[in-house]
């Protein structure tokens, strides 16, 4: 029993890294999900349980996290950041930057500079915690509705 | 006062699959391998460092109970044990060679960062190990 837990952990850490890495290109659950071997409904019931959080919210956290490391470090534009990091609207990304990180994009930039800690600290410890108060909402990466459904 | 890091621990789910990963595919060499009783040390080190050991611990008896064990386990697999970090002098080089080696998990291929070059990949049982080249400061440079 204990075998099987540890073995499905290790599939479910594998697709999670895969999102690490991939973040910047067009994700979509079911191709996340054949990482760790699982059909999707299964996929983000799993990781919710092992994770605290679906694979959906954890991908935004991490594409937002990415948006903060860039709004900090370079000069490009809030629109081509929010490209870069794997949003496809302007829109969702301002919408779901706000709703994480509390306030907009441009003010955020506005208020922090670069971070000494090197990347791979950041890429461990900075993804932000979902500002205080907010719910977990649906989205383009379909998972909502799946766990949902489950 | 403390001088030098010597022994630090890094939870395993099999000391031989272990072994296996740390020195032959890693590169890493055995340290000590004794059993004392049911337990065995078994540490790894960097070649030609043999003042920092890496030991590989494995949870259960008789260090402990088989409930902690599993709950040791669970959080081995899915990667929330911490990790350690090596230095190289050639990251991009080592990244081939562990591909060839058969490394396929890597949660990081090498990147450039203002302090250095470095990559990331998981042990077979989800601990993180990054391996980077610093960039040489002033400090260093006159050492």
């Amino acid at each position: 029993m204990s075998r099987e837990v540890e073995e499905l952990n290790r599939r479910l850490l594998r697709a999670r890294d895969a999102m690490d890495r991939a973040y910047a290109e067009p994700l979509n659950v079911r191709a996340v999900a054949a990482v760790a071997h699982l059909s999707e409904a299964h996929f983000i019931r799993r990781f919710r349980a092992v994770f605290g959080e679906t694979p959906h919210r954890y991908l935004q956290r991490r594409r937002v996290e990415r948006s903060m490391f860039l709004l900090r470090e370079t000069n490009r534009s809030v629109t081509d950041i929010c490209f870069d990091v794997g949003f496809t609207s302007r829109g969702t990304f301002s919408r779901t930057f706000r709703e994480i990180v509390g306030e907009a994009p441009s003010r955020y930039r506005a208020g922090h500079g670069p971070m000494v800690a090197p990347n791979c600290f950041q890429l461990w410890a900075t993804r932000p915690v979902v500002a205080a108060g907010v719910a977990m909402q649906s989205s383009s990466f379909g998972d909502a509705a799946a766990a949902a459904a489950s | 006062m403390i001088t030098k890091l010597n022994v630090t621990s890094v939870w395993v789910l099999d000391k031989e699959e272990a072994l296996d990963f740390y020195v032959n595919k890693l590169g890493l060499e055995k340290g000590s391998d004794f059993k004392q009783g049911a337990y065995r040390w078994l540490t790894v080190r960097v070649p030609g460092d043999p003042g920092v050991e890496i030991s590989l611990e494995q949870p259960g008896p008789p260090v402990q109970d088989e409930a902690t064990a599993a709950q040791l386990r669970e959080l081995i697999s899915k990667g929330a044990m911490g990790g350690v970090v090596f230095l190289t002098d050639d990251v991009r080089g080592l990244y081939e060679t562990l591909k060839k080696r058969g490394v396929t998990d890597f949660t990081q291929e090498p990147t450039d960062h203002a302090y250095g070059t470095d990559m990331g990949v998981r042990d077979p049982f989800g601990n993180a190990i990054r391996i980077l080249k610093p960039k040489k400061v002033a400090h260093e440079a006159k050492a």
